[in-house]
């Protein structure tokens, strides 16, 4: 007992000393081999398929090795030379970029919208508005996808019947007037070069804000009230008015919480492989088609396993790029608030 | 930080005295009106679609296709949803059957992610050792890849497994691995992230009352972490349970060992024709259901940690 007092810096050290890394990686250790097996040895695996024709023929065990095609693979795909009709690699590239842009823009200015709305103090039935606008978060993307197909059918589906039940009656329209083909209408609404937004695009990005404003919404919730109320009621005292409120305390406040989720939200959008394969099926003519969803068919399609592992090691890079670009946005605007 | 979050300040008497008209709920009465009818157009865009299936689903007369826009059709029936869970398309597998296969995934997936992702989650968040630093940048550029990315080496790598007759790559066991193995990043990220935000002081007196790493593991973080484990559990299970990418690819046997994802697919895929709307809608409203619900019970603690996260970033 007259120990205690002695011994208790040593049990002190004795924590400090059990933090060392023989105990981190016995934590570690199960996650490690899991995702050696799993995780990494998938990925050095396809840099080495990327380099082989590695195809049907090779699948069995017993089957003999690819051979090695050396660049082969990624020539063919920047040419466009691979048997996947409507392959253009540059148009999958800039229209997946556009379409992840303009998604996240939306998101970002409709989420900050109805936060501010329902962040108006006073406002009546903001729990039942909050409870009832994330619900499209709940649902599992696949469902999303596969509804909205059927919403914008051109015979049977409620947008085309929604459209003819407002603007079609208050303009006498003909009963058949809204009858659009929303997702395979070949003739694109715009094509510059390789950048083609076919009507399938708005349907998809309808469907898609629909899915993305949610969670921004909730986010920019989480940012406004962090926001001190002296700083607005000190705003008012100087005149300031909603602009310059916005613009002076609000902003400020909320771009530090966004951005990250933007750039979070703009990876996530890049990626979304369910609106684009159950909505439209990358059509017409692969002009709504994204890079996982092209990588997807090669694979489950086309049998092109060397073809497809060059593909996906093309957007490790491109999606690295897309990082790197983005924080150093991200980085250029914190300094230019501070 | 928190005590400001939804601090009402005390109303400064002369504005109120300024402004005073006639008032709903402390705003002007036409402001209120007007920010109300902003609210519920955003109401009706959100629910249209989920009014829209589910009016669908009830229509008593099992439409193959609808024929006008009926919200509330006349007559609701549960007729779809029965012959769903009977048989959803002309495959000879019931509702129940692929449920128990897409169960079989997404259990196998949430127990691996999450009993395996806490262990390392602990670890980076608490303790320094030498590759930690790296170790968490591989984690995190695995992260950033679509799940889709690896799909050709996994299917290559799980289909060179033959015992037998048994093709891991063909078998739920096959699937459920390739869809931990995107899931298993994201579970470490999510559980640290939650981990770096309990205090140290309690794990600092449990190490003082004598306890080792492994006790205070057990007996304090796993406790305190009871949150996060359900949230990351509960996305480790909606992953197996709507996983659609791999189990289409792998799954390749007879439809009684599809995935409920998967015969989505054949019912508005390319082989679609011949589905009823009715019954598709019905089983949309089956598959999401559960989700959404869950969902919506765990929703204060998803939230709460989307929001730490962005505020902290």
């Amino acid at each position: 007992m007259t120990t205690l007092a002695v011994t208790a810096p040593d049990r002190r050290s004795l924590w400090r000393r059990s933090q060392n890394a023989r105990t981190a990686y016995l934590f570690l250790f199960p996650a490690l081999i899991v995702m050696a097996i799993i995780t990494f040895y998938p990925l050095v695996f396809q840099i080495w398929m990327s380099f082989t024709n590695y195809g049907l023929a090779n699948l069995r065990a017993t089957a003999p090795p690819p051979d090695y095609v050396g660049l082969e693979n990624y020539g063919r795909i920047l040419d466009n030379n691979i048997v996947l009709p409507n392959f253009d690699f540059l148009r999958i590239l800039v229209f997946n970029l556009f379409w992840a842009f303009s998604n996240v823009v939306i998101h970002v200015v409709l989420g900050v919208i109805v936060a501010l709305i329902l962040n108006t103090k006073g406002l009546l039935g903001k729990r039942l508005y909050r409870a009832i606008f994330i619900l499209p978060v709940v649902i599992p993307q696949i469902i999303v996808a596969t509804v909205w197909r059927n919403m914008f059918d051109p015979t049977h589906g409620a947008i085309n019947f929604l459209l003819q039940g407002t603007i079609g009656v208050l303009f006498k329209l003909p009963p058949d007037a809204f009858n659009m083909d929303w997702l395979n209408q070949p003739n694109p609404i715009l094509a510059v070069g390789p950048f083609i937004l076919p009507l399938a695009y708005f349907a998809l990005l309808t469907a898609n804000v629909w899915l993305g404003w949610p969670l921004n919404s909730v986010v920019a919730t989480g940012a406004l009230q962090s926001i001190p109320n002296d700083l607005y009621e000190a705003a008012e005292m100087d005149g300031a008015g909603f602009w310059a409120k916005f613009k002076t305390v609000t902003l400020p406040y909320l771009r530090p919480a966004m951005l990250p989720y933007a750039i979070y939200g703009f990876v996530i959008t890049f990626n979304l492989f369910y609106l684009s394969y159950f909505m439209s099926g990358g059509g017409p003519f692969g002009q709504t088609e994204l890079l996982v969803t092209t990588a997807y068919r090669l694979v489950n399609e086309q049998q092109l396993y060397g073809v497809a592992a060059a593909f996906a090691v093309f957007e490790f890079f491109i999606l690295l790029g897309i990082t790197l670009v983005t924080n150093r946005l991200a980085k250029a605007t914190a300094q230019f608030d501070a | 930080m928190t005590s400001q979050v939804g601090a009402v300040p005390a109303p400064v008497p002369g504005v109120r005295f300024a402004t005073r008209r006639r008032q709903a709920g402390g705003l002007p009465i036409g402001r209120q009106a007007m920010l109300q009818i902003l609210c519920l157009l955003i109401t009706v865009t959100v629910l249209f679609p989920i009014v829209w299936i589910v009016s669908i689903a009830v229509d008593p007369r099992d439409i193959a296709r609808p024929d006008g826009l009926n919200l509330i059709p006349p007559g609701a029936t549960l007729d779809a949803f029965a012959q769903v869970i009977k048989q959803p398309t002309q495959n000879p597998v019931s509702f129940p059957q692929l449920a128990l296969n897409s169960v079989i995934i997404a259990a196998l997936v949430s127990v691996a992610s999450v009993s395996i992702g806490v262990l390392a989650a602990y670890a980076f968040s608490r303790m320094q050792f030498r590759g930690r630093e790296f170790l968490m940048i591989a984690v995190l550029a695995v992260l950033m890849l679509p799940a889709v990315a690896t799909i050709a080496p996994l299917f290559v790598s799980l289909n060179k497994v033959q015992i037998g007759s048994f093709n891991l790559r063909a078998s739920l066991i096959g699937v459920a691995l390739a869809v931990t193995s995107s899931q298993l990043p994201f579970a470490i990220w999510n559980m640290k992230g939650y981990l770096d935000t309990i205090p140290r002081d309690l794990e600092e007196a449990a190490s003082v009352d004598g306890a080792n790493r492994f006790q205070i593991f057990w007996r304090v973080i796993l406790p305190l972490a009871k949150p996060v484990i359900a949230v990351t559990a509960f996305f480790g299970f909606i992953a197996g349970w709507t996983e659609f990418y791999f189990s289409w690819m792998f799954l390749t046997g007879d439809p009684k060992s599809w995935t409920l994802a998967m015969t989505l697919n054949g019912m508005v895929g390319q082989y679609a024709a011949n589905t009823p709307w009715s019954q598709f809608a019905a089983y949309s409203i089956l598959v999401a259901l559960p989700v959404c619900v869950v969902y919506l019970y765990l929703q204060k603690y998803i939230i709460s940690g989307l929001t730490i996260g962005g505020v902290k970033g």
